[in-house]
């Protein structure tokens, strides 16, 4: 091993690793947003108060039935298995032969929504109960109580949860190797397979994941800061004595 | 005078506990009513199911000739008209004051967001807080925060305002300043339903004092009557532990 191979190497593969980590990028962005929105959804729904007309009821307890399935589900099995079975079982089942990039997208976003639903329902039930109270006494719904003052306040405070399964993602897509989803571990393998040295490419994208990583979680503490605003206020017109 | 609101048979349990029982109860337009009463006596319960975050168990509540716990009911357009200023103030932490006071307009009332920031200034002037239109509720003192929540509750243009203990949070030197802004509203006929452990403030505002004790109104009469000849003992007993 020595530095200047490990130099050559990268001058010899950097598109490889180039479009590895692109595509890394890429599935885990989309994956979390997609995720995030699943994860709200889910999450408003599993925090609608009961409601009075019986066949609502019921029909509510249904949905909240169906989330609770997926959610377990998706949370309790490793993310490979998914990726070969839905994968292959897609295939098998329904005749659909799905383009790969198509199916790491689908399997990432599904299993953050899962994790995100949850994060998202901490986030509701951590919200005072007067914010709720204040919002139904002006006459909003639950939608408009919702949209208007929980949500924002729960996506400021799960953001660092978020930021967390973000850099989860950008991580766990390399088990996405496993249906050929060309990611940067893909890459990797691909390059070491050529050479038969296994230690400099990784090391390249150990180096690699780590700055996708970091950068992700400086740009989110930028956002965050940006979310809370300025500290101070400024008064308007004339103060009075 | 006309009632606006008119309560028959109100009952409230938690499971076996019976909070309020068999309340009649009204108020009539422009009229200022304080509810007195010891912890636990059910009086927030009562101004609670009025604006039903608490539903009642038994009982009707009449608006405008019509009973809202008919299922039917909109309780999302009924709540529009009663104002509520809550003792936690529970300003939205999203907004600032002056977007505190206009979102229930703009998204409930469908008014636009002029006409609604129009409307939220002239409110925000009347209790004071006219220059702090930018500030988030962190950045407030309970009394300045209390104001805002009053101004918020106004700016719906309702036909009864709501008044959960307003003072019980705020620091003894912050009770006056709200209190103040809640005189002047008073004066000028708008319609008050507060409950409140601040006597000396119902003595003065009131049109009507209700006394309530372990669920039930023991008395309901002028301040006068109330605080100068209670007819009742339980009544003599609260007023005598709580004036000094």
């Amino acid at each position: 091993m020595s530095l200047e191979y490990i130099l050559t190497m990268i001058a010899n593969n950097w598109p490889m690793f180039l479009r590895g980590a692109g595509m890394t990028l890429f599935v885990s962005i989309i994956g979390t947003i997609v995720g995030a929105i699943i994860g709200l959804l889910a999450g408003v729904i599993r925090t609608i108060p009961v409601p009075e007309n019986k066949s609502k009821r019921i029909f509510l307890k249904l949905v909240n039935l169906i989330l609770s399935i997926y959610i377990e589900f998706f949370r309790g099995t490793p993310m490979i298995v998914q990726a070969m079975v839905i994968f292959y079982g897609s295939a098998l089942a329904f005749g659909i032969d799905m383009n790969v990039t198509v199916a790491a997208l689908v399997i990432v976003s599904i299993n953050t929504g899962a994790y995100m639903a949850e994060i998202v329902r901490g986030g509701v039930i951590s919200i005072d109960r007067g914010q709720f109270e204040a919002a139904q006494a002006i006459g909003m719904n639950h939608m408009q109580t919702m949209l208007n003052v929980v949500l924002p306040q729960v996506i400021r405070n799960i953001l660092p949860a978020t930021g967390n399964q973000f850099i989860i993602n950008i991580k766990d897509t390399s088990v996405l190797n496993v249906i050929g989803v060309t990611e940067l571990y893909f890459q990797t393998k691909t390059v070491a397979g050529i050479s038969f040295k296994y230690f400099e490419p990784f090391f390249v994208a150990c180096v690699l994941y780590f700055v996708m990583t970091f950068s992700v979680t400086l740009i989110l503490r930028y956002f965050e800061r940006k979310l809370d605003g300025p500290e101070n206020y400024s008064m308007t017109g004339t103060k009075a004595l | 005078m006309e009632k606006v609101i008119d309560i028959q048979h109100l009952s409230k349990s938690y499971g076996s506990h019976e909070v309020l029982k068999d309340i009649d109860f009204s108020v009539k337009k422009g009229e200022v009513v304080c509810i007195i009463g010891s912890s636990g006596s059910g009086k927030s319960t009562l101004l609670r199911c009025i604006n039903l975050l608490e539903k009642p168990s038994g009982g009707q509540i009449i608006y405008h000739g019509e009973n809202i716990l008919d299922h039917k009911h909109d309780i999302h357009a009924y709540r529009t008209k009663l104002g509520m200023v809550f003792q936690q103030f529970n300003l939205f932490n999203n907004h600032n004051v002056l977007s505190n006071c206009v979102v229930g307009q703009v998204k409930v009332l469908k008014r636009s967001k002029e006409e609604a920031e129009t409307v939220a200034k002239k409110f925000l002037k009347v209790v004071g807080m006219d220059q702090y239109v930018n500030a988030k509720s962190k950045q407030l003192s309970g009394g300045q925060k209390q104001r805002v929540a009053i101004a918020r509750a106004l700016s719906m243009e309702p036909d009864v305002m709501l008044f959960d203990e307003p003072t019980s949070a705020l620091d003894p030197e912050m009770v006056g300043e709200v209190l103040k802004v809640m005189k002047e509203l008073a004066e000028t006929g708008l319609t008050m339903l507060i409950v409140t452990h601040e006597m000396e403030f119902a003595r003065e505002v009131s049109d009507r004092v209700v006394f309530m004790d372990k669920g039930v109104i023991v008395e309901d009469g002028s301040p006068e009557q109330i605080f100068n000849n209670p007819t009742h003992e339980r009544t003599k007993a609260f007023l005598k532990r709580t004036i000094k």
